[in-house]
């Protein structure tokens, strides 16, 4: 098996809280993630999911507090500080964000934003720079021409692949996709995972998908990682966290996405709300929702393998079989 | 069905555009008037205890034929009849005492609710605002009644509260319960869940459709077939201004006619990881409708398209695959 590249070992995050308090919004993260390998890492809103991708990036705000290990590698960039992390942004590691409009810059053509990013990382300068910016808009599907362009004269779909172009502009190994196509309609949206897919087939890169959309990842993704309440609840190949789920969060969670290979089952809902993380936890987290809870429930169940590369947090899988 | 009764909403031929603005150089120049042509004759009826899902892309006019029915916006030319009234050439004046009969609810209820205003008072405004309600107490009663409904209950529980202190699924039930304690017949829904979690979508969705079940009748405008086909009763497909197809929910998504419905079809993900199917991708998007092409508007797009395409305009129409109701604008399609 070949080396990770990318290791996220213990990860915890805490913000300070105006008027005192700390929310402990990433509570013990691991992810390991080979080259050409994609993850789904997936969950509700405020489960902490893209806290860890920015945690990853070393771009959380000056309110955060990090612990743990992030190694690339085999190196930490953690422990460094930004002078560890800064050669790696971008030229290893690079993110897209959900709203492209708000990572281009609005009043900057488009290439020059890209030619801007190549020069800052000594990726080549003036006509070189610009030969290498007309390649990377044509490798995501936006003709050269467009380059001239401001973000607000491309559709919602063309400036999702600028900022595509632009993540991928320092040739990383690992892209960082966050909600990419939460705001597009779904013929876009196919047309951004089919680019997605065919990126990370012919250059090897691996892909961290940060979504809440199941299905998404079902489509894209070999590897997922389920988040609930700052912590991983179960992590697996999708195959078996979709046909044997080790956590009924997941199976929840699958069953509250509507399919159309299914129209006359009931869509679920997850009664209740996620916990707040600015007070400790006691027991299972997700135990006030579950379908399945039972006496064990009141103790924390620890994430534990339940198969080859399947592991899950809770207490049902340890249960003897009656 | 009866002749007799209408249906409580019926929109025929809609037409509305929007004009280009020129800008001064433009005007100077003279260049011509030009106008994004956002519905081309859009027919729709609604039932009471029906919800009809319009489905389609940005920019297909889904949206602004929402607005027409809501007369937000007002048509060029076609009818809304409302139990059997036409409200296009109606005025503000005329149109108040309907306007509560026809209410809405949009996709953000992180915009849509005031931050400084508790539960109490954004369920209660409409009430003061259409001079409804009797007094303080009566419109109390009528406050709790709606929050019920949208099943927030006890309602003692949210009265009180700020938008801020309440989950996105909530705010979206008190977004419903604004438009509920008015009593409208039709509820507009434009697009309910999508700013939501996964987890609690089923949940606002089946507030909507006991409501339906009770007698209103829901315009849902959405993007997502596979919701669509879960909650509605019949769907139709639009483009480019127009349907292109409509029908049962169930028949349209199980035998699907226009080759643009196929293809929306395919591109919906599937959450199983072994049901990974080839998505028939259309390339580009949708193009702009100040520039509609000719003949039938999806033909540049269209994977079938044949010559005769780019002349003739197609009308909905069933199709002989198809059983009664269920109807689709293509010329490729064997009339029945």
């Amino acid at each position: 098996m070949s080396a990770p590249l990318l290791q996220v070992e213990g990860l915890h995050v805490w913000f300070d809280l105006e008027g005192g308090g700390e929310l402990h919004a990433v509570q013990g993260v691991d992810l390991s993630l080979a080259a050409g390998e994609r993850l789904g890492l997936v969950g509700e809103s405020g489960c902490g999911k893209t806290t860890t991708a920015l945690a990853i990036m070393g771009l959380l705000p000056p309110s955060a507090s990090v612990a743990g290990r992030i190694l690339l590698d085999g190196e930490d960039i953690l422990a460094g500080g930004e002078a560890a992390m800064r050669p790696h942004r971008w030229t290893d590691v690079a993110i897209v964000f959900q709203g492209a409009m708000n990572a281009l810059n609005p009043v900057r053509r488009i290439g020059d934003q890209i030619v801007e990013a190549l020069e800052l990382h000594g990726r080549g300068s003036g006509a070189a720079a610009r030969r290498k910016t007309a390649e990377l808009l044509e490798s995501v599907g936006i003709p050269a021409g467009r380059a001239e362009r401001f973000p607000h004269e491309l559709s919602g779909g063309m400036r999702q692949r600028a900022a595509i172009a632009m993540a991928l502009s320092c040739d990383p190994k690992v892209l960082i996709a966050d909600e990419p196509t939460t705001a597009l309609d779904v013929m876009v949206q196919a047309q951004i995972l089919e680019l997605l897919d065919a990126l990370c087939r012919d250059f090897g890169l691996a892909l961290v998908l940060v979504t809440h959309d199941l299905p998404v990842v079902a489509q894209l993704c070999d590897l997922c990682a389920v988040m609930y309440a700052g912590e991983i609840v179960e992590r697996g190949p999708l195959d078996l966290l979709y046909h044997s789920p080790g956590h009924p969060y997941t199976r929840m969670l699958f069953a509250a996405s509507p399919d159309l290979a299914a129209i006359d089952e009931p869509v679920l809902s997850i009664p209740g709300a996620p916990p707040r993380l600015d007070r400790p936890i006691d027991g299972c987290p997700f135990a006030p929702r579950c379908d399945s809870v039972f006496a064990a429930c009141s103790v924390r169940p620890p994430l534990e393998e339940i198969g080859e590369g399947h592991v899950a947090a809770c207490h049902l899988n340890a249960a003897v079989p009656a | 069905m009866s002749a007799a009764a209408p249906p409580l909403l019926e929109v025929d031929e809609l037409v509305v555009r929007y004009p280009v603005h020129r800008g001064i150089a433009g005007t100077l120049a003279r260049r011509p008037r030009r106008s994004v042509h956002a519905v081309e004759g859009v027919s729709l009826s609604l039932r009471r205890g029906e919800m009809l899902a319009l489905v389609g892309e940005s920019g297909c006019g889904k949206t602004t034929t929402a607005q027409a029915v809501l007369r937000l916006v007002d048509p060029v030319s076609g009818a809304i009849r409302f139990e059997g009234r036409d409200l296009a050439p109606l005025g503000a004046r005329e149109l108040r005492p309907l306007r509560r009969r026809i209410q809405v609810v949009y996709q953000d209820p992180y915009e849509s609710l005031d931050p400084r205003l508790r539960v109490r008072a954004a369920v209660e405004e409409p009430l003061l605002i259409h001079r409804l309600g009797g007094s303080r107490a009566e419109r109390a009663a009528r406050v709790a009644e709606a929050l019920r409904r949208v099943e927030l209950s006890p309602p003692e529980l949210f009265l009180d509260r700020y938008p801020h202190e309440l989950s996105g699924g909530q705010r979206q039930r008190v977004a419903i319960a604004a438009a509920l304690v008015l009593e409208p017949d039709v509820l507009v829904a434009d697009e309910p869940v999508s700013m939501l979690d996964v987890s609690v979508r089923a949940g606002v969705l089946n507030v909507l459709d006991g409501l339906r079940e009770n007698g209103l009748g829901i315009l849902m405008i959405t993007h997502d077939l596979s919701t669509a086909v879960r909650f509605a009763q019949r769907i139709a497909v639009m483009y480019l201004g127009r349907i292109v197809e409509e029908g049962p929910a169930a028949e349209v998504v199980r035998n699907p006619q226009h080759p643009y419905t196929k293809a929306l079809l395919s591109v919906v993900p599937r959450r199983d990881p072994r049901d990974r199917q080839r998505p028939q991708i259309l390339r580009g998007e949708t193009p702009d409708a100040v520039a509609v092409p000719s003949g039938c508007r999806f033909h540049p797009r269209c994977p079938l398209a044949v010559a005769r395409c780019s002349e003739e305009d197609p009308v909905l129409a069933r199709p002989a695959t198809a059983p009664e109701g269920h109807r689709a604008a293509c010329l490729l399609l064997p009339q029945a």
